[in-house]
């Protein structure tokens, strides 16, 4: 079937993105200019995968209490690592504060 | 410095700081396992799409297309623009690593992730790059590696029991992990200027295809970080290097 094309593709092209730079760059003096910009890179990333997933819950703005458990959850799950500065005790209570709030609203009909 | 750092040293503490992503990961792999035998890929092709590409949203995504019955070539070209914030990783990273022997290199490139990146970044940022920080990239590469692929592997097997994976929203743990990154980042106005410009464009740009909206939010917290650090003065303070 095409299976064999469709992940052979695709692990070519992501590797063909993944390797080269790496191989490239370390090479190549960077301006520090660049360097100074590319630290940007991971919290911007980070919070263009977040802010979507938080306030557009299946692509729409927030109408209904349920699309909202997911921005609450994360409100906390921020106010968690900001005191404790631990990533492990901040996933789980976002995740428990997630489907406690969720089993919540199911028993209650909303 | 701490201690004196080994491979192993390294190694262990790349597995530890990634533990969380790990935990946040795990039921994105097994959504991706079910919903790959729900959209008519075969057990060993779901599988083997996780070994050899090992690439989260994107695997996703080709998933979808797969299940729509795409041409092999635009699910190949969609992942490409999917990936392709992987190379501003790269060179986001390939400074740290110029000690690192280039028979690394490719290793660590096929198994760069979201994950990885921040993790390692992170690291980068506070410690600098050790004589051994490629072992601490590898302890955070194959933990992921590890749990993508036993979690792909539950996903499989009970894709078949299970008519609605995405309806559990499980997927949700690694909004959270990544949430807790995105603070433990926030050292510097300039940093909390690129966030919000990033979080901004990625609202507005989320209607567009193939998660471009992602690769344009990047860029417009890196030029937001970039105008923030010059208009806060930061580049003043005494930096890290």
């Amino acid at each position: 079937m095409n299976e064999v094309l469709i992940i052979g593709g695709m692990a070519l092209v992501t590797f063909l993105i993944r390797y080269p730079v790496l191989a490239l760059v370390g090479k190549i003096e960077m301006p520090k200019r660049v360097m100074d910009a590319l630290r940007y890179v991971a919290p911007s990333v980070l919070a263009a995968i977040v802010v979507p997933v938080v306030l557009l819950p299946n692509d729409k703005p927030i109408q209904q209490p349920a699309d909202a458990i997911p921005a609450l959850a994360t409100l906390l799950a921020a106010l968690v690592m900001w005191r404790s500065k631990s990533l492990l005790a901040t996933v789980m209570t976002g995740m428990a504060a997630f489907l406690i709030l969720r089993a919540a609203l199911l028993s209650l009909g909303v | 410095m701490t201690a004196v750092s080994t491979p192993r040293s390294e190694f262990l503490a790349g597995m530890r700081d990634t533990f969380p992503m790990v935990v946040g990961g795990a039921p994105f792999g097994i959504i991706f396992g079910a919903l790959a035998v729900h959209a008519g890929l075969s057990p060993l092709g779901a599988l083997s799409m996780s070994l050899l590409v090992f690439a989260g949203s994107a695997q996703f995504i080709a998933v979808g297309l797969i299940a729509q019955n795409v041409s092999p070539l635009f699910i190949v070209v969609t992942t490409f623009v999917v990936n392709v914030r992987h190379a501003l990783y790269s060179a986001t990273l390939a400074p740290y690593l110029r000690h690192v022997k280039a028979r690394w290199l490719p290793l660590m490139g096929f198994t760069l992730t979201d994950e990885t990146f921040v993790t390692v970044f992170k690291r980068f940022e506070e410690h600098g790059a050790t004589p051994h920080s490629q072992w601490y990239y590898f302890g955070s590469s194959a933990f992921l590696y590890t749990e993508w692929q036993l979690s792909t592997l539950a996903g499989i097997v009970a894709g078949r029991t299970i008519p609605n994976p995405q309806s559990w929203g499980l997927d949700y743990a690694a909004t959270v992990t990544f949430t807790g990154m995105i603070v433990s980042m926030l050292r510097n106005r300039s940093t909390g200027l690129a966030v919000i410009a990033a979080g901004v464009v990625a609202l507005i740009a989320n209607p567009l295809p193939n998660r471009l909206g992602l690769m344009l939010a990047a860029v417009a917290g890196l030029v937001a970080g970039v105008i923030g650090k010059s208009y806060f003065r930061e580049d003043q303070e005494v930096g890290h290097e």
